[in-house]
């Protein structure tokens, strides 16, 4: 353990360090540099992609100096421009209608205890196990066998299916630390139930609903599978045209789109925990839980 | 409390309706869908001419298809123990060392959860690629003359495997050694066992419900992955995922495309009950 490690178990680490014979501290090192290597693995693709985004040659990947033409260009791609203004609308749309049923859902499985909430609390996590690609099927076969054609609507509906289950976590995880002291305070003081719900437990919601609205939302602007196989013509979301454009061949303009596309991912990401008070490991122990 | 709760199954079920409706029209009712379809048999234009037969099933067992499957399963199984080898020592590292910084350790981890799988594919292509960075660094310094062959080979496709669900793994890692009470592993040491000992005695055992989680949150979306294959991979390494995007969008074959996807959702839910089961679910996270 190096004197850097001032963390909360300093008593107790304090104690350990002086028993603890050389070799351990050097291996603690070992530690130390392995895990440097895992997260420049973790990053390393992302800065090459940040970087090429800048550079200012269209084949090759030796650097030509900085230029911001790739960005440039992306702005003045009507078909790119387009795609992303499906994709918001996509998003938007799924994400309220997302947000506004999770939370109802949330609300009953955190304040009431009812016959069949075991039932309800573990279908909310089928759409996290199954595997996306059948996920993904599964929808244009219903869509085939009630003959609805494939729509930006057919891509709304199919991204809600999923979504909505993310939101039920986040929001179940803010109504976990409620107090329902706080309810019965406001009802003993005369308020009616409405009253109540408006004024008390949903300005408690609300930091737990925005997160979740802004990780729905990050889910639908970065879906690929399942919108690739209900979209149908034309309906070309940003991610599917990053796809088809690799397909043709990697050019610097993909670089920048993407750059752009990690850039809306992080901000919502991070504006979400910082709602949520801090990265939630709730979402992800909830997820497991099933 | 009282009056809130006393009052009604009918609020709490109008509450979960609109849920469990989507729910049930948009997913129960469409894997009931390709559960007929796979039963069915390919019409002559492409669409499903429903029957009971379980030739669909057996087809999977071809020769000409189940080196697809057994290959899936294995790249799968291989990106999964990498993914542990390497989130292992990060996920131990956050919850022990982390101190303070342990939110900003823990964020780097979940900003590429959150991020696009699809893009964070594209980005191995820009450095495999033989006009890409490995490549031109290697004939830069003269290792080799001509561009090697990275992607398009199991290598590439394991590798991508790896590193998209990298995060899936570290993260109930995570989530498990952070419950853990470091006193248990001081007081190994204590006891004269050895960091190593102190690790495989202690350490392991009290985070494996953790190791299953990770796992499966690896595994699963691992066997049925179609991004990376396809981006990463060439013919000769297909996946599942390849096989039933082919089936339904260029060989139109639905039916078959419709047990491959039911099989594979079927075998890997009874995978994790199994799992789950022997393991101890009350235990998991």
């Amino acid at each position: 353990m190096s004197p850097s490690t001032s963390s909360s178990t300093t008593t107790t680490g304090a104690v350990a360090r002086r028993r603890k014979p050389r070799d351990q501290r050097i291996k603690g090192k070992g530690l130390r540099a392995y895990v440097a290597g895992v997260y420049a693995f973790l990053f390393a693709p992302i800065v090459v992609l940040v970087l090429f985004s800048f550079n200012d040659s269209k084949r090759n990947a030796t650097w030509k100096g900085f230029t911001l033409k790739w960005y440039d260009a992306l702005f003045h791609d009507q078909p790119v421009l387009d795609s992303l203004w499906l994709t918001l609308r996509v998003a938007i749309i799924a994400t309220i209608i997302a947000t506004v049923f999770g939370s109802f859902a949330a609300y009953a499985l955190t304040r009431y205890k009812f016959r069949g909430s075991g039932l309800y609390n573990g279908a909310i996590y089928v759409p996290l196990v199954i595997p996306e690609i059948v996920f993904a099927v599964a929808l244009l076969s219903g869509f085939n066998a009630a003959s609805v054609g494939l729509s930006m609507k057919t891509v709304i509906i199919s991204h809600v299916a999923f979504m909505v289950s993310f939101v039920i976590v986040v929001v179940k995880a803010r109504m976990s630390g409620f107090d329902n002291a706080l309810e019965e305070a406001a009802m003993d003081l005369g308020a009616n139930e409405i009253q109540t719900f408006v004024y008390v437990t949903l300005p408690f919601m609300l930091p737990g609903i925005m997160a979740g609205a802004l990780l729905a939302f990050v889910l639908s602007f970065d879906d690929f599978v399942i919108t690739f196989f209900n979209s149908g013509v034309g309906n070309t979301t940003l991610p599917l045209k990053v796809y088809s454009m690799v397909k043709f061949g990697v050019t610097p303009e993909i670089n920048a789109i993407s750059v752009f596309m990690l850039l809306v991912s992080i901000l919502m990401v991070l504006a979400s925990y910082k709602l949520q008070g801090g990265p939630p490991t709730v979402v992800v122990k909830d997820k497991i839980k099933e | 409390m009282a009056r809130l709760r006393g009052h009604n199954f009918v609020v709490a079920n109008l509450l979960m309706g609109p849920t469990m409706l989507w729910l049930v029209l948009f997913l129960i009712l469409p894997l009931g869908v390709i559960l007929v379809y796979s039963f069915g048999s390919r019409g002559t234009y492409g669409d499903v001419i429903l029957g009971f037969s379980f030739d669909n099933y057996l087809r999977a067992f071809n020769p000409t298809w189940l080196p697809i499957i057994l290959r899936s399963f294995g790249f799968a199984a291989v990106a999964t123990i990498l993914t542990l080898l390497l989130g292992y020592p990060l996920a131990y590292f956050i919850a022990v060392y982390g101190g303070r910084r342990k939110n900003i350790y823990l964020i780097m981890v979940m900003l590429p959860f959150w991020t696009s799988y699809l893009i964070r594919t594209y980005s191995w292509i820009v450095i495999l690629r033989s006009q890409g960075v490995i490549n031109t660094v290697l004939m830069w310094t003269h290792l080799t003359s001509n561009p090697i062959e990275i992607l398009n080979t199991p290598y590439s496709v394991i590798l991508g495997l790896t590193y998209g669900f990298l995060p899936f793994m570290t993260l109930p890692l995570y989530a498990s050694l952070e419950k853990l009470d470091k006193s248990l592993i001081e007081a190994a040491w204590d006891l004269g066992a050895t960091r190593f000992w102190a690790l495989m005695k202690v350490t392991i055992p009290l985070s494996l419900p953790g190791i299953i989680a990770g796992t499966l949150l690896t595994f699963i979306p691992a066997v049925g992955d179609f991004i990376t294959p396809d981006l990463l991979g060439g013919p000769n390494t297909m996946m599942i995922g390849n096989l039933i995007q082919q089936q339904f969008l260029s060989a139109r074959d639905w039916a078959y495309g419709s047990a491959l996807s039911f099989s594979l959702m079927a075998i890997l839910l009874l995978g994790i009950f199994f799992y789950v089961r022997k393991a101890g679910a009350e235990n998991l996270a």
